[in-house]
């Protein structure tokens, strides 16, 4: 059994309720955050920890932090990103469903390193039930005295709101949910000037998401160094993966980052294996925007070494023979899944919700979907395969925000390990429309020259 | 149109305006948007967006290009039931496209469409956080999980009974 730093408490019996949680050592990170720490070696410990945003960039939590501008005045916000729309993911809806007392616990220690009086979590809008989970809890939270006025006596006023968005992946990109917040389309800003400086409504912003800030209650209880002493290199403290696809137990599983992803996928501790005892094809394993890989680069690097699932081995080889942590949406496919038509959902999505404001990413990922689909029928051909290729490099690095290249990267793995399966659909038109390429040679063991 | 909130309704917007700074009262209008689509029918009219932005002391096109840029607000009506039903990469590879066939079939409706009688609508969306547990849809706030054809007969049922016990 991996350590378990944020869902070890997940079975207890009403750990969802304030009483519950307190007995089982609830709030007692925020006691010694607020009376015996400050803003400053808060920010410290959370560097110390080595913490890494979960929301899918990996930035530096505690890094972040220091950035917030403080001018003189004006006010500060933490915003809470709690939109989890990207394929494949669904951590954050856990853990608010079932231990919002954990997430309030970690928004009022980073309000208060921040000087957050008034904290936003913004909530993607089909998750319509969890608002009324996490206000009851912030109601209880109120009535106990950690939220509300002059908290534990400090002098600290911290309030929480929980907003719902309404329907768009891009409102997950920091500045797109800043302007939805702020009552607007959520069209991403042009960078700089960051949120730490000018974010909701022009003041000084952090964005963090759910599952960071969870992780910062641990890492005030155990304390920067102890916490980052778990894990491996830079990929530190523990991380929560929603695992999907063909396999025998999906669900939502902490690891601490140093399992290897065969013993993740077979293990009955996580996945269980593949459904029906079918072979491994290939895997998206952080996220349906990251690089999907083949089954023998999946299981071991380019080198032949194990792949690991920590941010710096599912990393190695680049883009290559590589691919991403990502947010830890972790989609499994098995040998009856065609590669194409799976592509196809994916690129389908992006064309959905791009925000229409840069023309590579807006017309783009229209092309995209519609070369795909002509493929994916049986009407493609070879110089289609080409073109897609084209288009996503054309994407990529051209647009205000990541969602270009969160379009294009899950094509360009697609033809880049599985071109074989593009190229026999456009070869087979009639078969392809009733069978599928199958397996082939993709969990054949790779061959490294010398 | 006479389109107002009722005494709760209203009471409710107040407090989802409280929750932002003096003079930014227009972040309230996601939320407000929420509230008024489900309390006149499940969708919003000009005249209901004209309303809200009434309330906020907003122009009418900033309703508008907000409503219109977010795929949970119904810019036309819709039956009393809408079956989202998610399509994305890992519901497809979990069974997705037999179920949504399943339901084109059984309800004889297009997606996009109603059904005759008005009780039901059907959507396809894109990812709703529920890969783990697919193939999905959600109804209303409701998300059904895990789905068979059995279980969407047994949810056909049950909305089908509901919307009978409130005629
Ligand atoms: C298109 C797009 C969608 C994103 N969606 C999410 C999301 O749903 N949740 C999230 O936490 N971060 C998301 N992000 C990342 C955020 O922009 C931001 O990096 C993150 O919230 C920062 O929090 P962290 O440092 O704690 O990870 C998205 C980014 C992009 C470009
Ligand atoms: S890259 Fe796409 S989603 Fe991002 S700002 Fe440009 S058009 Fe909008
Ligand atoms: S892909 Fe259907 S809920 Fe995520």
């Amino acid at each position: 059994m991996g350590v378990k730093l944020l869902l070890d408490k997940a079975n207890v019996p009403g750990i969802r309720t304030y009483d519950v949680y307190r007995r089982e050592g609830g709030y007692t990170a925020v006691e010694k955050a607020l009376k015996e720490m400050n803003p400053e070696t808060i920010v410290e410990e959370v560097k110390k920890s080595g913490l890494r945003g979960r929301g899918g960039a990996g930035f530096p939590a505690g890094m972040k932090w220091s950035f917030i501008a403080k001018p003189e005045g004006v006010p500060r916000h933490l915003v809470c990103n709690a939109d989890e729309s990207e394929p494949g993911t669904f951590k954050d809806r856990y853990l608010m469903e079932f231990l919002p007392h954990l997430l309030l616990e970690g928004l009022i220690i980073a309000s208060f390193a921040l000087g957050s009086n008034d904290t936003y979590i913004y909530i993607r809008g089909e998750y319509a039930w969890i608002p009324d989970i996490l206000e009851e809890a912030i109601n209880e939270a109120k009535a106990n005295g950690w939220l509300g006025k002059n908290i534990l006596g400090t002098g600290f006023d911290c309030n929480i709101h929980v907003q719902r968005g309404a329907g768009a992946y891009i409102c997950g990109e920091e500045t797109a949910l800043i302007e939805s917040l702020e009552g607007r389309r959520g069209n991403p800003r042009i960078k700089p000037p960051f949120p730490a400086i000018q974010g909701l409504w022009m003041r000084p912003t952090v964005v963090n998401n759910v599952e960071t800030l969870a992780a910062v209650v641990p890492i005030i209880k155990m304390g920067g160094d102890e916490y980052a002493k778990i894990g491996v290199g830079k990929s530190t403290g523990t991380k929560l993966i929603s695992a999907c696809g063909n396999i025998n137990k999906p669900g939502v599983y902490e690891i601490d980052m140093t399992v290897s992803v065969e013993d993740f996928i077979y293990s009955d501790e996580y996945c269980g294996g593949i459904k029906g005892g079918k072979q491994l094809k290939a895997c998206i394993p952080g996220g349906s925007s990251v690089p999907i890989l083949p089954a023998n680069l999946l299981l071991k690097t380019a080198k032949g070494e194990t792949r690991y699932m920590n941010y710096e081995s599912l990393s190695d080889g680049g883009f290559a023979t590589g691919s991403m942590m990502g947010s830890g949406g972790f989609i499994v496919l098995d040998e009856d899944q065609c590669i194409v038509k799976n592509t196809l959902t994916l690129a389908r999505f992006y064309r959905h919700e791009s925000c229409g404001q840069c023309s590579p990413c807006r017309e783009g990922t229209g092309w995209m979907e519609k070369i795909l689909m002509k493929i994916e029928q049986g009407k493609g051909e070879m110089s289609d395969i080409d073109l897609l290729w084209d288009i996503q490099r054309k994407i990529e690095g051209n647009t205000i925000c990541p969602l270009g290249d969160a379009a294009s990267w899950p094509v360009a793995a697609a033809i880049r390990h599985f071109r074989d399966e593009f190229e026999w659909h456009v070869n087979n038109p009639e078969l392809s429309q009733t069978s599928n390429f199958g397996l082939q040679h993709y969990a054949d063991p790779i061959h490294v020259p010398a | 149109m006479g389109m107002q909130f009722n005494e709760t309704q209203m009471t409710e917007f107040k407090r989802l305006v409280a929750r932002y700074p003096e003079g930014k009262q227009k972040s309230a209008l996601l939320p407000a948007l929420h509230l008024a689509q489900e309390s006149f029918d499940g969708w919003l009219s000009t005249e209901t967006m004209d309303y809200i932005a009434n309330l906020l002391s907003i122009e009418p096109i900033e309703v508008y290009e907000v409503a219109s840029f977010y795929s949970m607000y119904n810019l036309k009506p819709v039956g009393k039931y809408v079956f989202e039903v998610c399509q994305t990469g890992p519901c497809m590879i979990s069974g997705s496209d037999n179920i949504i066939d399943y339901i084109k079939k059984t309800l004889d409706i297009k997606p996009g469409e109603t059904t005759k009688d008005g009780v039901f609508t059907l959507k396809l969306v894109e990812c709703l956080g529920a890969c783990g547990y697919a193939p999905m849809m959600q109804v209303g706030k409701i998300y059904k999980e895990h789905l068979t054809k059995e279980k969407v007969d047994a949810i056909i049922a049950e909305y089908r009974q509901l919307a009978a016990s409130k005629n």
